[in-house]
């Protein structure tokens, strides 16, 4: 589109054609006050703030709603607009409680710093105000009717944004209220985004409200556990008896792959983190019971009796459990660990999404995966199977905003009757189970849905032609479809000019515990055991060269006793599995985890681990994109994966420079030479930290393994800085 | 939910007059209040149904406009205009007379629901000020015994 001249105080500013006049001003740096104006939400012109002059119109208008044309002339600061907008400031605060030393949002709102930057000292306003008291909404939605400016911002976005509508407007001009779907309480999705994007304290958290001031916490914007979409989260934590308490989850670090969004989870699920049930001492079998032991005892005996097994009976009578929550670094670890180390190639983990398979499919095809952010400018998508709304909430919000404002089309395949088919340009619903063979039948195999049904062969061939004749098309397809299914799927991708793909599994870390290798016949970037010439130059062992079991194989071998130890990493087979727990009574289990789950109470061994808040690392979501992990809680007691690994590799005589190449020939001076000079050491660590050059001075830093990741696996290696900086 | 044949002929041509559904709500609205008096939870339920919206959004909309309501009124919805050029000429006499002789409030409803009582803004009637509206037909004029009589004729009805 063409670009489009004008002049805001006196600067040219040019901005393309359609851009609306506070864009463009803020694409210069003229900040233009605005309540109800929120990017990419519908416009309301409701609350006046952004009232500049333009020449030639006899009024003030507003910015917000103002599209720019060739050769206009905008003042934003002037007598009679400082004052129209001390006018507004006035007339908002006018029933405004001006309660902000006990509101949740004081220190944080929008209202405030208007208030500071353009508002009136004086008020002429002299009638009483007008009280209502709080009302619940809903366990976490909490409504303070006075506190309101009347912005319809959290209308908008739980209708347009989320398409949910649960929220709307009742009465008119100064009787106005927000109102919620059920008179007086919501049903709804508690995502939470209403609270976020309120600009004052009006909306507030059931899970926050009157804890803390949000000043008094430190914020840390890391990568949320709970799906495999790598939301960034913005942890607010502040010190606690037991170490470092996560008060809060929310979205004020918009820098995230997810925008302006995060779900309930990522929003309110960290609780967790402080349950009662927490374990917080390494626990030791002893005359049948658990009991609290210590860090060296616990150790010491698990060094001891995996050396043992490993050296008496062999590696293939050890089997090891991964996780799909740890870090990437973790993951790699605890694969190399068991080959060789426990010189074993019995590793698996809760597979999810077929990525191997996935992997296999677009190998040699660059180019090829897409990223969350994609599925946000895709022109056209196509989603076979899985839930989003449920499973993928940031994939669901990117398609539905996809749809919403760049008009793309979307084409969903489903058994079931999803959400997302209210965005869909074309739904066609199949039978259960058949998704694969609707892969087959995309790639070109007619007879391949034969079972589906006339109804459905009658709707997928339109469908298919259509597809055909995109370009750029995202497809999205749920772990319904496997195997074989895949690559005929990608044949048919690769057909359509500039397709990529997402393939989806579930949660936060899977894609990486995939990638890592945490498979008893892949290596780690999907390479075959038989394929382990580039590992050897960088592994300090040999591995063994014959494929590992399985985890139900695994099960097996102990129930047959030749299994003699077992060793879980963040993972609860029994429980998932529905396992015998007498199945490994004849063996020696070690189970690291947060809680004693079915598989801790049957361990000789339990170490308490920390989760995916409470250390630093990389997280691979399910698109590929890799993110950093920072260290945000932090629970007493516990230990990161990472450091009890090391720990039993230790404990059994390997030298852990050959495991975590950390501290190769660097004498990093922290700043401890500079004797007088006190907080030097401090500044001197921030400067690296800023500058990604961590001298990975410690067997237990996450970033001295990331390198032979980085060299290793395929797809990881991106570049520090971007990593660093979140993009 | 039925409404009559006449209601389902009109919102069937309304349909094709608008580019989205949604556009239809506030005529099917008034439609629908002149038909059942008032617009229950199940009338709207039922138009939230057919418009493809949420219920929510059409109580909304219902709120938003003063001559839709969710309340039953009386027969005769009485109407005095109290703007300016009303006012001048005498609307609050007529209120408050009406006020009296009904012997309820704004909004409200004589006990053989036969009228209601609302205090309204402007009619477009400020020629013939003061006026009063009784359901859509307009009595203009008036005073205080000629409302009486318009009123006693209604009763007569």
């Amino acid at each position: 589109m063409a670009d489009i001249n004008i002049t805001v105080d006196g600067r040219k500013v040019t901005a393309a054609q359609g851009t609306l006049l506070i864009e463009a001003c803020k694409s210069v740096g003229i900040e233009v006050p605005s309540f109800c104006y929120y990017p990419n939400l519908s416009l309301q012109g409701a609350c006046r703030m952004c009232l500049v002059k333009v020449e030639k119109m006899p009024k003030l208008q507003t910015a917000c709603t103002t599209v720019i044309s060739e050769g206009m002339t905008v003042t934003t600061d002037s007598d009679e607009i400082r004052q129209a907008r001390k006018s507004m400031v006035e007339m908002l605060l006018g029933n405004h409680p001006l309660d902000c030393p006990v509101c949740d949002a004081g220190g944080e709102c929008e209202l405030q710093d208007m208030t500071f930057s353009y508002g009136a000292a004086e008020s002429k306003y002299m009638e009483p105000k007008n009280h209502k008291d709080e009302q619940q909404w809903s366990p976490v939605v909490y409504f303070d009717r006075p506190r309101c400016i009347l912005c319809y911002r959290c209308v908008r976005v739980c209708g347009e944004a989320m398409d949910v509508w649960a929220l709307g407007v009742q009465n008119r001009g100064v009787s106005s209220i927000i109102a919620p779907n059920q008179e007086d309480h919501l049903e709804c999705e508690e995502c939470g985004m209403c609270i976020d994007i309120c600009p004052v304290g009006a909306l507030t958290s059931g899970a926050y409200r009157y804890k803390t001031r949000p000043w008094e916490m430190k914020h840390v914007g890391t990568i949320c556990t709970h799906c495999g979409d790598g939301c960034k989260t913005t942890l607010g934590v502040r010190r606690s008896d037991t170490g470092m308490e996560i008060v809060r989850g929310d979205n004020r670090d918009k820098s995230g792959i997810n925008g302006d969004f995060l779900c309930i989870k990522g929003r309110y699920a960290f609780d967790f983190a402080h349950h009662d049930d927490r374990i917080t001492q390494p626990l030791i079998r002893k005359d049948g019971r658990l009991t609290p032991s210590t860090w060296e005892e616990a150790s010491a005996l698990i060094g001891k009796r995996f050396a043992d097994i490993r050296d008496h009976q062999g590696g293939q009578s050890i089997g090891v459990v991964g996780s799909n929550r740890t870090t990437n670094e973790e993951s790699y670890l605890l694969q190399k660990f068991a080959r060789i180390v426990l010189q074993t190639n019995n590793i698996d983990h809760h597979r999810t999404a077929d990525f191997p398979a996935f992997a296999a499919g677009v190998t040699g095809k660059p180019e090829s995966t897409a990223s969350m952010r994609d599925v946000f400018n895709a022109p056209a998508m196509l989603l076979i199977g899985n839930n989003p709304s449920e499973q993928h909430p940031l994939l669901a919000w990117q398609i539905r905003n996809n749809v919403r404002l760049h008009r793309a089309r979307l084409y969903v395949i489903n058994s079931q009757e999803i959400k997302l088919r209210r965005q869909a340009a074309n739904f066609v619903p199949i039978p259960e189970g058949t998704e694969g063979d609707v892969a087959s039948f995309l790639a070109g195999d007619d007879s391949a849905i034969d079972t589906a049904g006339n109804e459905t062969s009658d709707a997928l061939k339109p469908l298919r032609d259509k597809l055909r004749s995109e370009q750029n098309l995202v497809i999205i397809f749920g772990s319904e479809i496997r195997g074989d299914d895949i690559s005929s799927l990608v044949k048919f991708g690769s057909n359509i000019p500039g397709s990529k793909f997402i393939c989806l599994g579930d949660y936060a870390n899977s894609h990486g515990a995939a990638d890592m290798g945490l498979y008893p016949n892949l290596l780690p970037g999907y390479h075959s055991i038989s394929d382990i010439g580039i590992f050897h130059q960088e592994r300090g062992g040999e591995i063994p060269q014959t494929p590992g079991l399985t985890l139900p194989e695994m099960v097996e071998s102990a129930k047959a006793d030749k299994l003699k130890a077992f060793y879980v990493v963040g993972a609860n087979p029994v429980g998932r599995l529905g396992l015998d727990p007498f199945s490994f009574s004849q063996g020696f289990v070690v189970v690291q985890d947060m809680f004693l789950t079915q598989t801790a109470e049957i361990a000789d061994v339990v170490l308490p681990a920390a989760n995916a808040y409470e250390k630093a690392g990389t997280f691979t979501n399910t698109c590929g994109d890799l993110q950093l992990l920072k260290k945000a809680g932090e629970v007493n007691g516990t230990k990161p994966d990472f450091e009890m690994i090391v720990r039993i590799a230790d404990a059994m005589g390997f030298d852990v420079r050959k495991l975590v190449p950390f501290g190769r020939g660097t004498r990093a001076d922290m700043g401890q030479s500079r004797g007088a000079q006190a907080g030097e050491a401090d500044r001197h660590a921030v400067w690296l930290e800023a500058h990604g050059l961590e001298p990975k001075m410690s067997p237990f830093d996450p970033m001295a393994i990331l390198d032979e990741i980085q060299r290793l696996v395929p797809g990881y290696d991106v570049s520090r800085m971007d990593l660093q900086a979140g993009d | 939910m039925r409404f009559s044949e006449q209601f389902e002929s009109r919102f069937a041509e309304m349909l094709t007059h608008y580019p989205t559904k949604r556009s239809v709500l506030v005529p099917t609205l008034l439609y629908a209040q002149d038909e059942s008096g008032s617009l229950s939870d199940e009338v709207i339920k039922e138009i939230a149904g057919r418009l493809e919206l949420t219920e929510l959004e059409v109580r909304n909309v219902i709120s938003y406009y003063s001559m839709l309501t969710t309340h039953p009124r009386g027969k005769y919805n009485v109407q005095v205009c109290t703007n300016i050029a009303c006012l001048l000429r005498g609307a609050d006499e007529l209120f408050e007379h009406c006020e009296k002789k009904f012997g309820v409030k704004h909004k409200g409803t004589t006990a053989d629901g036969l009228f209601s009582l609302e205090e309204v803004e402007c009619i477009g009637a400020c020629s013939w000020a003061p006026a009063v509206q009784v359901n859509y037909d307009f009595h203009e004029n008036l005073t205080t015994e000629k409302l009486d009589n318009v009123l006693d004729e209604y009763r007569r009805k």
